[in-house]
């Protein structure tokens, strides 16, 4: 037993992030070396992980032989192995970016350790299978993502990120005394036997409900759904690049996905119509409100702050249809849908984030109307920024295309159709602002004796931007295998 | 069963108290201290779940749940209060 745990995946993928934390806290002028090895070998084990979710459908495993009662358990379905492959290739990604972005010995040595733990606290919380340990997780996850885009030490930076925790703890204080409520009405923290006993007492109605306003609404201010969406913006542009990256393509996503999983799994008796369409209407009016800042906005990392409020709309749109929608392959396009938005904004807004802090180091500022030339300088950079565009604009081939257009038929089919408007605005708009930049970016300049180039930190943000365009949408079919979906005639 | 629902009640008010606080006051520290209050009730509720009856031992869940929580809540009143310190310094050194 207690050699099959240590070479669990599911156990890995928390403990390999762990001991890198320790390690680079241990040996600081090895951190990058150690840092990648351990980025390697995790992501390395989310991929064993993944694949074994596909051959087997579900993990679990009991940490310690204690009872199911009392023990911490993990569990991987096809949700949470989605989610987990997203977060350790990007984590890849930005710790290899990283590698190469950091020059300043000081802020590297400050930078590993809380990296790899926030990665072990985003593990952690995608194969939390109770739902105190989702607390601790999201715990973890604000408290190293605050410190994480404090780094760059600038009073603004401080600043924006001391609201982002205090933010932070309100929304976890808040989710934890939902926990509490829960455990009071139906004595077990397990989300399968916390959902099967929500299924079947019906008189604590009024309990559950409180519970899943609390959770929700603490989560919502995590996940930045508009209007709790304030904190965000100046936290997201004020951070190191590659903390701008982790904070928007998974920090956010995490929050996201308890709220899903409370939603589908554990309150599904009592989500009702009307709640969901709330949550929907917030959502929409996330992406117009996201979009319109991000138009507006003068900086580079500003803009893509704002797009990720919008993209977080995206997702909140998908309730009210699950909801109006009965279980069959239109409610599973629907799910396999509402996964690859969250995967393919997962992979463009890091790699966009990533190449906009190289124009940032490249041009020393990131103002949207000085970027003139930056396509002359930094070719392979630009380029991905016009990818990464494209895919958050929803443009063909890209994953969040066919999560666009599968959003849509879902709308027109249960009779919803005022989502296909805002859905449509919300592209224009996301249009609109990346061809802002991308018009700015390939000015008339001539063309340098040389470009600037840096495979260690190019090749990621290509990379990334690359794959939630050509691989997402191209080959996204595996998607609904791996969440274990009936492919209706989608992708 | 009484004192139970005194406590959790108590539990409920502390949490509302501390929330009020959070939204209307600026300064940090009070912010620190509301959101200390906050915690402090979910752990009463916790507390007051645990209580199983006379004579019977209580439950050690709820127990544990709130012996995690205050570990987690010194942690991140430690790192607010660092980056608020760090902000205070910046603004001194300006005048």
């Amino acid at each position: 037993m207690q050699s099959d745990l240590l070479t669990d995946p599911l156990v890995l993928c928390i403990a390999l992030p762990l001991l890198g934390a320790v390690l680079t806290t241990a040996v600081p002028r090895r951190a990058v070396l150690l840092g990648i090895l351990m980025a390697l070998a995790t992501c390395a084990s989310a991929i064993t992980l993944a694949v074994l979710v596909w051959q087997y459908g579900s993990l679990r495993v009991l940490l310690g032989g204690w009872d199911p009662e009392l023990a911490i358990g993990l569990r991987a379905d096809g949700l949470a192995a989605a989610l987990v492959l997203m977060a350790n290739v990007v984590g890849l990604g930005i710790s290899v970016y990283a590698s190469g972005y950091y020059r300043d010995r000081e802020r590297l040595g400050a930078f590993w350790p809380l990296w790899m733990l926030l990665w072990a606290a985003l593990n952690g919380l995608f194969l939390a299978g109770d739902l105190f340990n989702l607390y601790v997780m999201l715990e973890l996850i604000g408290i190293t993502a605050a410190a994480l885009g404090a780094l760059t030490g600038s009073r603004d930076a401080i600043a924006a990120n001391l609201r982002y925790l205090l933010v932070g703890l309100l929304g976890s204080i808040s989710y934890l005394l939902g926990v509490a409520l829960l455990y009071t009405a139906h004595g077990t923290l397990d989300l399968a036997l916390v959902a099967e006993a929500i299924a079947a007492s019906e008189a604590l109605f009024a309990v559950d409900a409180t519970a899943l306003v609390l959770m929700v609404s603490g989560l919502a201010l995590k996940a930045a759904l508009f209007p709790l969406h304030f904190w965000l913006p100046p936290a997201h542009a004020n951070a190191p690049a590659p903390v701008s990256a982790a904070l928007s393509a998974l920090v956010v996503k995490a929050a996201f996905y308890v709220i899903l999983r409370l939603w589908l799994d554990l309150f599904a008796p009592v989500t009702g119509l009307a709640a969901a369409m709330f949550l929907g209407m917030l959502g929409a009016a996330a992406v117009i409100w996201g979009s319109w800042r991000a138009l507006r906005a003068e900086r580079l990392k500003l803009m893509a702050a704002y797009s990720t409020v919008a993209q977080i709309g995206y997702l909140f749109l998908f309730l009210p249809l699950l909801a109006a929608t009965p279980p069959g392959p239109p409610r599973d396009n629907l799910l396999a849908a509402l996964v690859l938005m969250a995967v393919t904004h997962g992979f463009a807004k890091s790699g966009f984030f990533l190449a906009v802090g190289l124009v940032q180091t490249n041009a020393g500022h990131d103002r949207i109307d000085d970027l003139g030339g930056t396509a002359q300088r930094l070719p392979a950079t630009t380029f991905a920024i016009a990818l990464a565009g494209s895919a958050l604009i929803g443009l063909p081939p890209s994953g969040s295309f066919i999560g666009k257009w599968l959003l849509m038929q879902g709308a027109i089919e249960s009779g919803q159709w005022w989502w296909v408007i805002v859905v449509t605005a919300g592209s224009l708009l996301a249009a609109a602002y990346v061809f802002r930049v991308l018009s700015r970016a390939f000015g008339l300049e001539p063309t340098p004796l040389r470009f600037i180039t840096d495979a260690r930190t190019e090749v990621p943000a290509l990379l990334l931007a690359l794959v939630s365009v050509a691989v997402l949408g191209l080959a996204s079919g595996p998607l609904w295998t791996l969440l274990g979906l009936q492919a209706g005639g989608g992708a | 069963m009484t004192a139970q629902f005194l406590y959790g009640g108590a539990g409920l008010i502390l949490f509302v108290l501390g929330l009020w606080s959070f939204l209307v006051h600026a300064p940090l520290l009070r912010k620190l201290i509301a959101l200390n209050i906050m915690g402090g009730g979910v752990f009463h509720v916790l507390i007051a779940v645990a209580y199983r009856g006379d004579g019977v031992p209580p439950d050690p869940v709820p127990h544990a749940l709130v012996l995690t929580g205050i570990v987690v809540a010194v942690s991140a009143t430690a790192l607010a209060l660092v980056l608020g310190a760090r902000m205070q310094d910046e603004d001194d050194d300006r005048i």
